[in-house]
């Protein structure tokens, strides 16, 4: 069965442009260009994955990620955006999302991280391992929780693999650990950033915000 | 089902816009508070009116809370044509209630055994006739919207600006140094040391109730006004940018036939603009890593018609020669790259650590047999190599023929 794909974003031409580029590989069931189309558009087809963009008027990608999770936990939501404001890419994926991709992504490997999502991995573009190691880098004199707020010597090896532009499979390759233990480091890397509430996440977010 | 379908309507209600508080102009029976209350919290008017009533009897409680609110809330904009202010004139609902408040308070002091006597009361009736007087139709109602600096002059100005007759002025000025008068001569038989006092204490509540609304209301605008100035500049500024910088690529971009060109200018612009919305406060010292790592990125892309990704994961100051020749090797290593990889993309990664600054280029083009390049060409080894040892670095160059290549730049900093 083909993964079933929807695209949210409010630029027309780009939605078109992602639809032409992933329709050949995946099955692409609508498109929205609001926040609200897109919310209820998502309830009625039920995809198993929503290419979602970052910043809309009208509550941006975090407000769909947020209705549509109160009602289908299952969906899941891959971001895809021109936005470098570090504070929108880590809100969009403290709500929800599985991952962030850059828009001058390929399509193959936007196909690719498409496919990688609805398995339940998640997608680090070399911008969002470099904004993860910028946020946990800084020193924390007293971590809440170890568990959660703290990167382990092995994921941070992995995000700095991926910030220098290794896909998943070269990383594997030069840490001599299998794709799928790439795909478990960053899966927890995510889980911790979701979850962590070290207030130098969001205080980091903030001083990089749009002025 | 049923349970979860109750959702979107609950998240709607939740983010729908409240309005902010601000007096009803519309529905109102003495200052059009309780009007504005109920919008904000979405309560029934009368409710909050029937609230005030009786808060007004603990005490006085309610009244006090009125005024307040009288004076502190805004009152609501005028978006309508200049044919809805007419309401502006007091209503005769609004001037019945007005009386009925004041019976009430005043019944409420003389029962509570407050009643501070005619010496004291007629003062203040009188001050406060006065003060409804002068300022009862010079409020901020007509006002808005169109002070100048000249009205900002004085209290007799303001108050002419806002059309209110000379006769009023006189009438409300005479009674509020009236009440002044009355009470005075009326306590001069208390002891003589406590008059000085007084008469001091009274002629700046005197001068308070004249003045103080005119300066809360000067403040109050002029803090607007530098609000709104300072968004207009910030949009005039953003204007002159787009209009020197996008607008000028987009023309350039419409003239270009070449499609590796467009997808360059579209590139370099896209990078400026981005640094242009996403900067932060320009450095003490001058430049950061951060930024001379953009600009290099941004110039190598531009004259060579590749994609530089550059990421730089903490930041400092590039202020000694080592951090410049780091910059420096890095920039010639991803030049190498845009120009003999054979592919499109360079990955620029630069690290900032405890004790070392660590910076990586890596392309996934066509590699080299790093032991085979011949001794005329000395690109590498002089710019990148030996450039990192003279200020006590290392360069290291990963490459494999058909496999990419990494150049790999370290250098120890002191730490602070």
């Amino acid at each position: 069965m083909s993964v079933r794909v929807f695209i949210v974003d409010d630029h027309e031409l780009f939605r078109s442009g992602v639809r032409a580029e992933l329709s050949a590989g995946l099955e692409i069931v609508g498109d929205a260009g609001t926040v609200d189309e897109a919310i209820s558009a998502i309830l009625a087809t039920e995809p198993d994955v929503v290419v979602l963009d970052v910043h809309m008027p009208g509550g941006g990608g975090r407000r769909v990620i947020e209705a549509v999770h109160a009602e289908r936990p299952g969906i899941r939501f891959l971001a895809l955006s021109v936005s470098d404001a570090a504070e929108d890419v880590i809100d969009v994926i403290r709500a929800g999302a599985r991952g962030y991709v850059t828009k001058s992504i390929s399509p193959a490997e936007l196909d690719l991280a498409v496919r990688r999502v609805h398995d339940g991995d998640a997608v680090f573009s070399p911008r969002l391992a470099g904004f993860v190691l910028d946020a946990f880098g800084r020193a924390a004199p007293e971590p809440l929780d170890p568990e959660l707020d703290l990167l382990s010597a092995r994921e941070r090896e992995v995000l700095r693999y991926i910030a220098r532009g290794y896909a998943y499979k070269e990383v594997a390759h030069e840490l001599g650990i299998s794709i799928k233990t790439v795909e478990t480091h960053v899966s927890a890397v995510l889980r911790k950033l979701q979850l962590s509430s070290r207030y130098e996440l969001s205080r980091w977010a903030a001083d990089r915000r749009l002025i | 089902m049923e349970e979860m379908d109750t959702h979107p309507a609950a998240a709607g209600l939740a983010t729908a816009p409240r309005p902010s508080l601000q007096r009803s102009r519309s529905d109102r029976v003495v200052g059009g508070v309780a009007a504005g209350i109920g919008g904000h919290l979405g309560l029934d008017p009368l409710v909050v009116r029937i609230a005030f009533v009786v808060l007004a009897f603990a005490a006085g409680f309610g009244v006090v809370v009125y005024l307040l609110l009288w004076l502190l809330a805004p009152s609501e904009a005028t978006d309508a044509p200049s044919s809805a202010r007419v309401v502006a004139r007091p209503t005769r609902q609004q001037l019945l209630g007005t009386a009925l408040v004041l019976a009430g308070v005043l019944t409420l002091l003389w029962i509570a055994g407050l009643w501070f006597g005619w010496g004291l009361g007629w003062p203040v009736s009188l001050a406060a006739i006065g003060f409804a007087v002068l300022w009862a139709r010079s409020g901020g109602e007509e006002g808005h919207g169109r002070w100048d600096l000249r009205s900002f002059g004085s209290p007799l100005e303001a108050m002419m600006g806002n059309r209110v007759s000379a006769p009023r002025i006189v009438l409300g000025s005479v009674l509020i140094l009236g009440g002044m008068a009355v009470f005075l001569a009326a306590t001069t038989s208390l002891s003589a040391a406590a008059n000085v006092v007084l008469a001091v204490v009274v002629t700046v509540g005197g001068l308070a109730l004249l003045a103080g609304p005119w300066f809360w209301r000067v403040a109050t605008e002029l803090m607007d006004e530098r609000n709104s100035r300072v968004r207009s500049e910030a949009r005039a500024e953003m204007a002159a940018h787009l209009h020197d910088s996008v607008l000028q690529t987009l023309a350039l971009i419409q003239r270009s036939s070449e499609p590796k060109e467009m997808a360059s200018l579209a590139r370099t612009q896209e990078r400026e603009l981005r640094a242009w919305l996403y900067s932060r406060a320009p450095s003490i010292h001058g430049v950061t890593l951060r930024d001379a790592i953009d600009e290099m990125a941004g110039r190598v892309e531009r004259d060579n018609l590749v994609k530089v990704e550059a990421i730089v994961v903490g930041d400092l100051d590039v202020d000694d020669e080592g951090l410049r020749a780091l910059v420096a090797a890095c920039s010639e290593a991803t030049l190498n790259a845009a120009r003999h990889s054979g592919v499109d993309d360079v990955s620029v990664y630069v690290e900032v650590e405890e004790g070392q600054v660590s910076a990586f280029v890596r392309d996934e083009g066509a590699g080299f047999d790093p032991g085979s390049v011949p001794h005329d060409r000395r690109g590498i080894a002089d710019s990148i190599v030996r450039r990192m040892e003279l200020h006590g670095g290392t360069a290291e160059i990963r490459s494999e023929a058909g496999r990419g290549t990494e150049v790999v730049l370290r250098l120890a900093r002191p730490k602070r």
